[in-house]
């Protein structure tokens, strides 16, 4: 049940992937990356990972993709217009990337032939309490120091923005 | 077997963030270079969560907390940048914005 569970988002999460580096229109691409967070969602409950799960569709999937999208439509943006690449890259490219991929997973394979087995409900460690209970004992000052990254995001888009009004 | 392996967990990762690369490196059109950035942030939190199960412990957990964070303070300011971009040169192809080169 688990293995198909597994298959199934993981297939759904790579032709998606593919989807986003092929598609030529921005639009297109990023309704496939939304694709690729949902199934990794799914993939985080099959770990134990509920808050991650959540914040995972809540935050990227919701906020950030939104924004994105937002931004394609607000800059009216077309399908890329296709330059000629050197024949190199062409003939190679494609091939070269593929073997990639291979060498990553035989390797990946090869370093954890007899790891861990994952099944749902083997580990509950990643509910809300228990992220919320690291997040404010152990990792507080990074906690702080996030905040502090997010004031100077926002003061630095709003400064983006205002640039050409003075 | 109704166990998956969580090497094939750590292999989908990888596989994703190659992806993500590839993507990067293929591409012209700018916001879709971000979203590619945005594809291999997702492959390196699915690692994060993954030996954090092996582990059993919540730390990695904290650690995709922390790299969502700045995906979106990123996302934020990068797509502002974006718009200033496009503003002044009214195009979206990298190769267009080279006026650093010379």
């Amino acid at each position: 049940m688990d293995v198909i569970l597994f298959l199934t988002f993981a297939i759904i999460a790579v032709v998606c992937a593919v989807n986003v580096v092929v598609q030529t229109h921005p639009i297109a691409s990023a309704v496939s990356l939304i694709g690729v967070m949902g199934s990794l969602a799914v993939l985080y409950l099959l770990l134990g990972a509920e808050f991650i799960a959540a914040a995972q569709v809540i935050v990227y999937a919701g906020a950030i993709m939104v924004l994105f999208v937002f931004v394609i439509m607000l800059l009216n943006a077309g399908a890329e217009a296709r330059r000629g690449r050197s024949l190199m890259a062409q003939v190679l490219g494609v091939p070269l990337l593929i073997a990639l991929l291979g060498l990553l997973a035989y390797f990946v394979q090869r370093l954890y032939p007899r790891g861990t087995m994952v099944h749902f409900g083997g580990f509950t460690g990643g509910s809300a309490q228990a992220v919320g209970h690291a997040l404010f004992t152990t990792y507080l000052l990074p906690f702080e120091v996030t905040s502090i990254l997010v004031l100077i995001a926002i003061v630095g888009a709003i400064v983006l923005a205002r640039k050409e009004l003075d | 077997m109704a166990e998956v392996p969580i090497s094939w967990f750590l292999t989908l990762s990888a596989v994703l963030f190659a992806l993500g690369v590839a993507g990067f490196v293929f591409r012209r059109n700018i916001i879709t270079l971000f979203m590619s950035i945005e594809l291999m942030l997702n492959a390196v939190n699915l690692s994060f969560v993954t030996f954090s199960y092996q582990l059993k412990q919540v730390n990695g957990h904290l650690f995709v907390f922390f790299v969502m964070v700045v995906a979106a303070a990123e996302a934020t300011v990068g797509l502002a940048i974006i718009l200033t971009i496009f503003k002044n040169r009214a195009t979206l192809n990298v190769d267009d914005v080279s006026s650093m080169k010379n």
